[in-house]
């Protein structure tokens, strides 16, 4: 008999029924939502008259539009006008008796870092929110997609899913990866060779002795990138370092079903004969650091490679750049680490270890954004926010704060920044704002040579100056 | 979802541009309320206007083109609705008018959304998405869903068939509510569900 791949597990044991020509009717064992796309789907569906069937299995979030300004209130939104969204999903998620994680919340924070720090998100279970970057969760061994608000309606509604079964793809990433090189850049190269559609809306299982030596946190940063692949979404099999990530969480089992629960999800793995739809194998040891230079997260290229001749002239005129150019040593305007890509704590001390000490150049905006209180707190008991704020950082209250442009503050037009986030589409930042997607050590070292760079070439880039 | 469809003709407004994401189709700041209502002039703000936030027609955006204006067809590239899953991007699209999207592929949770709003999103190949493209100069688009083809008034005797599911099919024909349908299938989500309690109880003490 043929073996069953993870997706296949997952997939298998949450089928309730045959929804007819291809489509599976799927439970759902957990729903989030944020202010931005939360408060509608809750809203139209009162509207409907309908009531929420599982309320104690649906948490809003409040992370998009929050200020993320020292102090803020909580009321507080970063664009104009954006209150609304702020209350409105505060007031439907009591009246609905859904846990509301609110802006005053001591665990508030991006709900794809806050779901898997406090054990909403686990392994085994099956997750949608309305939001693309759910992906991020399979990074548990869990089946977890983004989707629209008419979809989280219909979950809330009924507590299940219409979906097709994706095709499935193997992507197997063996050998060590060089001193300095993350999980960021590992995605970010990925994406490059097989291109912004390479996922093929398949569901994804990373694997490999690197997937392996990963820690839970890289592995959250892997997976958040698949839909920047086109994919359905990324799995990685539940190990040792999943199980001790996820334990003694606030949501995750109690005491006497943790045994249970553990060897049930040790068991969520691909059958050795399991078979793909689609194989791509990733020598890791062969990857530099990253940055994009144009507006998909496809283009782009080691730090210190020039732009390829094969670039599209809409992304270099958006980008201020010419074919052949070097990216490094470009000068710079802003710097960004936080997000739901980057904002972890293992993120904030890579960082910090190239900011110790250091001045961010002058000219040069720099941000930081803890993706959680519960990050923003580890951090400071560690003193991070002392190197952050010394090296001339701002140091902000956890959202998702300058991954996207709301309205509101931002970078000037065609600054260019490097940022720690996941997508450096036109605009994305702010009117005419230049992304540059990195690691965010490239950010840290960028924001103190004022211009893209390497953390390795940073010491003769200073020279240079 | 109340709109039903079977064969539509309009005009087509071509923009092929690949990986066009759904903060281009309506950007962040036009989102101002928490409602699937009054995006339509948030559609493609930033190309549509010649500034930010502004309502200044940039005429050289191929919507506000005189013989565009009133286009009931998008014609795109690939992974059209790449980006965030904000439905308000399909929202938008379906105040302005558009009916059909026709491109060379989309974004996941974008066609997905596609389908609960009754807009019809077709995949073509990339000789027929130019071939159209084309085409739609010079005389409206004919999208026939019941036929699964396309064609254009101004190309003689040519249709392109396309592929889509029979579920899709029938729930953008019939209109269908997939709340509705879904709730015929209590009896086994409530199953699932008791034994799941005892299977899995963790998921169900929080
Ligand atoms: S941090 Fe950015 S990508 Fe992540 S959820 Fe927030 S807006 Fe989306």
């Amino acid at each position: 008999m043929q073996g069953k791949t993870l997706l296949d597990k997952l997939w298998d044991y949450h089928r309730v029924a045959d929804a007819g020509d291809g489509y599976d009717l799927l439970a759902i064992d957990r729903l989030l939502l944020h202010e931005r796309t939360g408060g509608v789907a809750l809203k139209s569906l009162a509207e409907r008259g309908l009531p929420v069937k599982a309320p104690d299995r649906v948490f809003a979030l409040m992370d998009h539009i929050v200020s993320f300004r020292e102090g803020r209130g909580r009321d507080e939104a970063r664009s104009p006008g954006g209150e609304v969204f702020i209350t409105q999903t505060r007031e439907m998620a009591q009246k609905e008796q859904i846990h509301l994680i609110d802006t005053d919340s001591p665990m508030q924070g991006i709900v794809h870092v806050v779901a898997p720090e406090k054990g909403i998100a686990l392994p085994g279970l099956s997750m949608v929110c309305p939001d693309s970057h759910t992906c991020s969760l399979g990074a548990l061994g869990a089946l977890a997609w983004g989707v629209g608000s008419s979809e989280a309606e219909h979950v809330m509604a009924t507590g299940a899913i219409r979906v097709k079964k994706p095709d499935q793809m193997q992507i197997v990433v063996n050998g060590e990866l060089q001193h300095g090189v993350s999980a960021k850049d590992l995605a970010l190269h990925l994406i490059a060779k097989h291109g912004a559609s390479g996922g093929k809306r398949c569901a994804i299982e990373f694997s490999g002795t690197t997937i392996d030596a990963l820690s839970v946190e890289e592995r959250l940063t892997l997976c958040n990138l698949a839909v920047e692949f086109a994919a359905f979404t990324a799995i990685i099999a539940p190990d040792k370092k999943t199980l001790d990530f996820v334990r003694d969480s606030e949501f995750g089992p109690q005491k006497n079903n943790i045994e249970k629960a553990e060897s049930m999800w040790l068991s969520l793995c691909s059958d050795d004969h399991a078979q793909f739809d689609e194989i791509i194998e990733i020598d890791a040891s062969q990857i530099k650091p990253q940055i994009s230079w144009g507006t998909s997260p496809e283009e782009t290229i080691g730090v210190d490679d020039v732009i390829p001749d094969t670039a599209s002239l809409k992304s270099l005129t958006y980008m201020g750049l010419q074919v052949g150019e070097k990216i490094q040593g470009k000068n710079i305007g802003g710097a960004f680490i936080g997000s739901c890509t980057n904002g972890r704590l293992s993120d904030l001390i890579s960082a910090s270890e190239i900011l110790r000490g250091q001045k961010v150049a002058a000219g040069v905006k720099a941000v930081c954004v803890p993706g959680s209180k519960t990050v923003k707190h580890e951090a400071e008991k560690l003193g991070l926010d002392q190197i952050f704020k010394q090296a001339g950082f701002e140091w902000g209250e956890p959202g998702c704060a300058m991954c996207f442009y709301a309205g509101g503050e931002t970078f000037p037009p065609e600054a260019r920044v490097v940022s720690s986030t996941n997508r450096n589409f036109e605009g994305r930042q702010g009117p005419g704002v230049r992304t540059h997607l990195a690691a965010p050590s490239v950010v840290a070292a960028s924001a103190i040579a004022g211009a893209i760079c390497s953390p390795s070439e940073l010491k003769n880039f200073k020279c240079e100056q | 979802m109340k709109k039903t469809f079977s064969r539509h003709s309009g005009v087509a407004a071509p923009l092929l541009i690949d990986n066009i994401d759904t903060d281009q189709i309506i950007p962040s700041r036009e989102m101002k309320t928490v409602s699937k209502e009054g995006l339509g002039e948030g559609l493609f703000a930033g190309w549509r206007y010649t500034e930010v936030g502004g309502r200044e027609p940039n005429q050289e955006f191929v919507l506000n083109q005189n013989s565009k204006i009133d286009s009931t067809i998008l014609i795109a590239g690939s992974n059209f609705g790449c980006g965030s899953s904000r439905e308000h991007a399909v929202w938008a699209l379906s105040e302005y008018g558009i009916r059909v999207i026709l491109a060379v592929s989309f974004g996941e949770i974008f066609h997905a959304n596609c389908l609960r709003n009754g807009i019809l999103a077709v995949s073509l190949s990339q000789d027929n998405i130019d071939a159209l493209a084309n085409a739609s100069n010079e005389g409206e688009i004919t999208v026939d869903l019941v036929e699964q083809t396309v064609s254009a008034a101004s190309i003689k005797d040519w249709k392109c068939d396309f592929e889509i599911g029979a579920y899709p099919k029938k729930m953008l024909m019939e209109g269908l509510c997939p709340i509705e349908m879904t709730l015929t299938n209590e009896k086994a989500i409530d199953a699932f569900l008791q034994v799941d309690k005892e299977t899995r109880p963790w998921v169900y003490t929080v």
